[in-house]
């Protein structure tokens, strides 16, 4: 393996960690502001053991997505310098403003919110939880903006030394063509990411004690969103993918596996093994027409294929095709749970359906496979560029020696397998405890029950 | 292009927050240094609870510090990175076993040991990591063209081994200082005992690098020992002597809060004798602050986005600590 083959593999191992994180904590902050909020309104003390038992789980996630995300921000400089020098002055803004906007929102108010909820009043509480949860959006939406204009780059210059420099206007850069669909997506990703993980909690305890008042609030809650936002992003997903049609086109057909151009309409293939040296979709298992029509909106529209493209300006079609089939099978397979759901709860047998739990309890991991698989698909199927058309991968990186960067990887994944691996063993931890009616704080942990003025506290909120 | 007076404000925004994170995850680092002299049990319970509440946002201005040289000297920063491409990553592990610390010991009453390890652990190897990376910036990085032109052991230096030490003893004293401000009784006194001797070490860490630094670079040479820039940096030394001297004073009298004042004090005359030493560079001797500055248009919307955001941001710290306020208990800070 090359140098740069390593560096490749070190950031999609690094940036694959961090995006698990971050995926579960933007839903989770969203999630525990609105526990707190419906608890503020309502009084009904469940919603305040529940902000309780997820809280203890947010604290852990967050912290595994802060460290692997510091390790983000400084391998753009190590492994990726050359395009780090030459994309600063358009990224290196974006990426201030999320420290400025995002980062210090978070970081201020993350202390109040884990552990001051005996020390300040609800509302100073609520209006931290509030700030977290905007922090984590806000932070999203920063580095996807980011992203996107490496996808899809406009309203650039270039300077005599070879730096892209901003044209025009701020707004062009960071509304690139891709931001919106990108962002949209992502976001409704992250939510539908939490929401499967909380509802697969929820169905799990369901499973062993249906009354459990936690346990079907958070199960009922979830499967809403589930039945509401997956067809959200479904179409969300369609529109993302006609703008990469427009924009980048290789990887759109990478993504549907077409070598050839069909002049009289394309088929949809389902499944099949992509072979880059026949140029053939090998055991194909194809609908005719069915592609031009999600494409084109048109049975007979012709589709361009890989053909009509140079070989060097192909992503690798086999990663794109697949990851491609694994996120869009597991957004199928959410509908079918959200629409389930739905039945269920028009029979008034939604926490009586050991199936259905079964089903979302084994669904519970599946956004986290979603998410890479799509980010697999977006960053593969920009290869062989780190900015679309303009610099190639293979320019992009430092003047590494392959010793340095074998020997960084291989503490990445000691680290990450050994720390990551054993933050996930206390989540899980964590979420095989049923929500007890009085719930501890993350920091009580060590010394036993809530103390004595808190649990008072507590109890009165409940009645 | 770039505007010559928007560089200077840039570099002075950049060089804020690296000191700001120094000072502040200075502290914090310096505690899960100091760790393994206190009591098993409570005692370490209270040192951690200090700064558990605080500790995410003192490390995001190293964020702030990284990422603003990305967007305001890209050309710094992509020489910077690789040529301390070691360090930044043991940094990094470090950053990782330090971090989740705090949160993976409450999940894991019986594995309390192995978490308290690995905070220390990983705040000594971000520490050392942290002041390899400082001595090897002053000692001086080779440059080819717009990249780093140097090896993967350039680092490595009798030199940099010494900044290394230094900023232990610096660290943790400045983690001793805190907990003399922040707690009471027997780890308040554990406190004081260690930052004697911690504050003997750093002004002896401090007179060597001082007295090595002018021999690195002819640039350096001049700037300190020849007239007339004399007179300006031999005020410096001049006042870390007063500053030691009251530090020291403080403790004898056991003040509670005035040593991490003085010591903060050190801290910044440190930083300033650095400005002195490479300014007008952003890489010594190689490359300066005007040639590796970003375009002007990326500047202006930076710096009004800093204009804005950066009191909130003061402001918003400033509440969290106000929040956690007074002493330190075993129970958090309930
Ligand atoms: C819970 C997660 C999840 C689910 C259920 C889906 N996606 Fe997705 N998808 C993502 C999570 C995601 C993502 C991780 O958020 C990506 C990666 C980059 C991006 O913008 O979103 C993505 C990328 C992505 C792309 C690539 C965009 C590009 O060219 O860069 C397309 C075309 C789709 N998605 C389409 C779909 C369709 C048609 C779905 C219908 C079933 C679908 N996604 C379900
Ligand atoms: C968080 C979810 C993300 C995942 C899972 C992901 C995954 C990947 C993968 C798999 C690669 C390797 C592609 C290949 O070499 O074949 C890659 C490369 C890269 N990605 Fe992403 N990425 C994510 C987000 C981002 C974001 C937000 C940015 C920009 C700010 C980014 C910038 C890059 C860069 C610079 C490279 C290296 C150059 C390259 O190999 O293409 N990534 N990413
Ligand atoms: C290569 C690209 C990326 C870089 C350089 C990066 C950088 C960082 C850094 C430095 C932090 C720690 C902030 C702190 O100190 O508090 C962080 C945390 C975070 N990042 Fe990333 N990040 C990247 C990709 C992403 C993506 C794709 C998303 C989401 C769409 C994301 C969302 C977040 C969020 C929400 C946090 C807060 C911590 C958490 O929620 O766990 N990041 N990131």
């Amino acid at each position: 393996m090359t140098a740069i083959d390593l560096a490749r593999l070190q950031f999609a191992f690094t940036v694959s960690f961090h995006f698990l994180f971050p995926a579960f904590s933007i839903g989770l902050a969203s999630f525990l502001a609105v526990l707190e909020g419906l608890w503020l309104k309502t009084g009904n003390g469940v919603y305040a053991n529940l902000y309780r038992y997820w809280l203890k789980i947010f604290a852990v996630v967050f912290a595994m997505g802060v460290v692997s995300g510091i390790v983000m921000s400084y391998q753009f400089g190590t492994n990726w310098s050359v395009f780090s020098d030459k994309a600063g002055p358009i990224i290196g803004p974006l990426m201030a403003y999320e420290v400025l906007t995002a980062f210090f929102l978070e970081a201020g108010f993350l202390g109040v919110m884990l552990f001051g909820i005996n020390k300040v009043g609800h509302r100073l509480h609520f209006a931290a939880t509030l700030a977290v949860a905007a922090g984590t959006v806000i932070s999203a939406t920063w580095i996807v903006a980011v992203n996107s204009w490496m996808q899809t780059p406009t309203g650039y210059l270039i300077n005599d030394v070879g730096q892209y420099v901003l044209r025009d206007g701020w707004f062009e850069v960071i509304f690139s063509p891709s931001f919106p669909y990108r962002l949209v997506h992502t976001v409704l990703a992250a939510y539908l990411t939490t929401a499967f993980a909380v509802g697969g909690v929820g169905a799990w305890h369901l499973l062993s004690d249906s009354g459990n008042p936690g346990a079907r609030k958070m199960f009922s809650m979830t499967m809403w969103m589930a039945a509401l936002v997956v067809p959200v992003q479904i179409i969300a997903g369609d529109a993302h993918g006609l703008n990469t049609l427009a924009y980048q086109e290789p990887k759109i057909l990478a993504m549907e596996g077409h070598y050839q151009s069909s002049p009289q309409g394309a088929p949809l293939i389902l499944f099949g093994l992509p072979n880059d040296q026949t140029r053939h979709v090998d055991y194909a298992i194809e609908i005719p027409k069915l592609g031009s029509l999600i494409l084109k909106h048109e049975l007979n529209a012709p589709l361009a294929g890989l053909d009509s493209i140079p070989q060097n300006m192909w992503p690798p079609v086999a990663i794109v095709f697949w990851s491609f089939r694994i996120m869009v099978g597991i957004g199928f397979a959410m509908l079918g749970i959200g629409m389930w759901s739905l039945w269920a709860r028009y029979r008034k047998r939604l926490y009586q359906s050991p199936w259905l739990h079964r089903c979302a309890v084994l669904a519970g991991p599946s956004g986290f496979v979603a998410v890479l698989a799509g980010w697999a698909t977006t960053e593969v199927g920009r290869q062989p560029f780190t900015i679309y058309g303009l610099l190639r991968t293979a320019d992009s990186a430092s003047s590494l020696a392959a010793p340095a960067v074998a020997t960084s990887l291989l503490a990445f994944i000691v680290v990450y397998f050994a720390v990551f691996g054993a933050g996930t063993y206390y989540l899980l931890k964590l979420m095989a405890q049923p929500p007890h009616p009085h719930e501890s704080l993350p920091d009580d942990t060590l010394h036993g029950p809530t103390k004595p003025a808190a649990a008072k506290a507590l109890v009165e909120s409940m009645t | 292009m770039n505007a010559p007076e928007l560089t200077v404000i840039w570099a002075g925004i950049i060089a804020l927050a690296v000191a700001i994170y120094v000072m502040l995850d200075g502290f914090d680092l310096g505690i899960g240094i100091l760790l393994p002299w206190f009591a098993k049990g409570e005692e370490r319970e209270i040192a951690i609870n200090s700064v558990a509440p605080v500790w995410d946002g003192n490390e995001t201005w190293l964020v702030l510090g990284g990422g603003g040289l990305l967007a305001a000297f890209p050309l710094a920063y992509a020489i910077i990175l690789p040529a301390l491409y070691a360090p930044l990553i043991a940094m990094l592990l470090g950053l990782i076993l330090r971090g989740v610390s705090f949160e993976f010991r409450h999940r894991d009453p019986k594995h309390l040991t192995l978490w308290e390890r690995s905070f220390t652990l990983g705040s000594f190897v971000a520490t050392i990591s942290q002041g390899i990376a400082l001595g090897a910036l002053l000692q001086g990085i080779s440059v080819t063209g717009r990249s780093y032109g140097g090896g993967w052991w350039d680092w490595l230096s009798p030199f940099t081994l010494l900044c290394a030490v230094s900023l232990v003893a610096g660290y943790g004293l400045l983690g001793s200082c805190w907990l003399i401000f922040k707690t009471q009784g027997e780890l308040q006194k554990r406190a004081f005992a260690l930052a004697k001797p911690l504050s003997g070490l750093l002004l002896a860490a401090i007179v060597l690098v001082s007295l090595a630094t002018p021999f690195l670079e002819a640039k350096y040479y001049a700037r300190w020992i020849g007239a007339p820039g004399i007179y300006i940096a031999g005020v410096v030394p001049l006042a870390v002597a007063a500053c030691a001297f009251q530090l020291w004073q403080s403790l004898v009298q056991r003040k509670e809060l005035a040593p991490f004042l003085y010591t903060l004090a050190l801290f910044a005359l440190c930083f300033i004798g650095l400005a002195i030493s490479i300014w007008p560079d952003v890489i010594p001797g190689r490359v300066s602050i005007w040639q590796a500055a970003t375009d002007v248009k990326s500047q202006i919307f930076m710096f009004y986005g800093v204009a804005i955001t950066l009191p909130l941001v003061l402001a918003n710290t400033a509440l969290a600590y106000w929040v956690f306020r007074g002493k330190a208990t075993k129970e958090g800070y309930h």
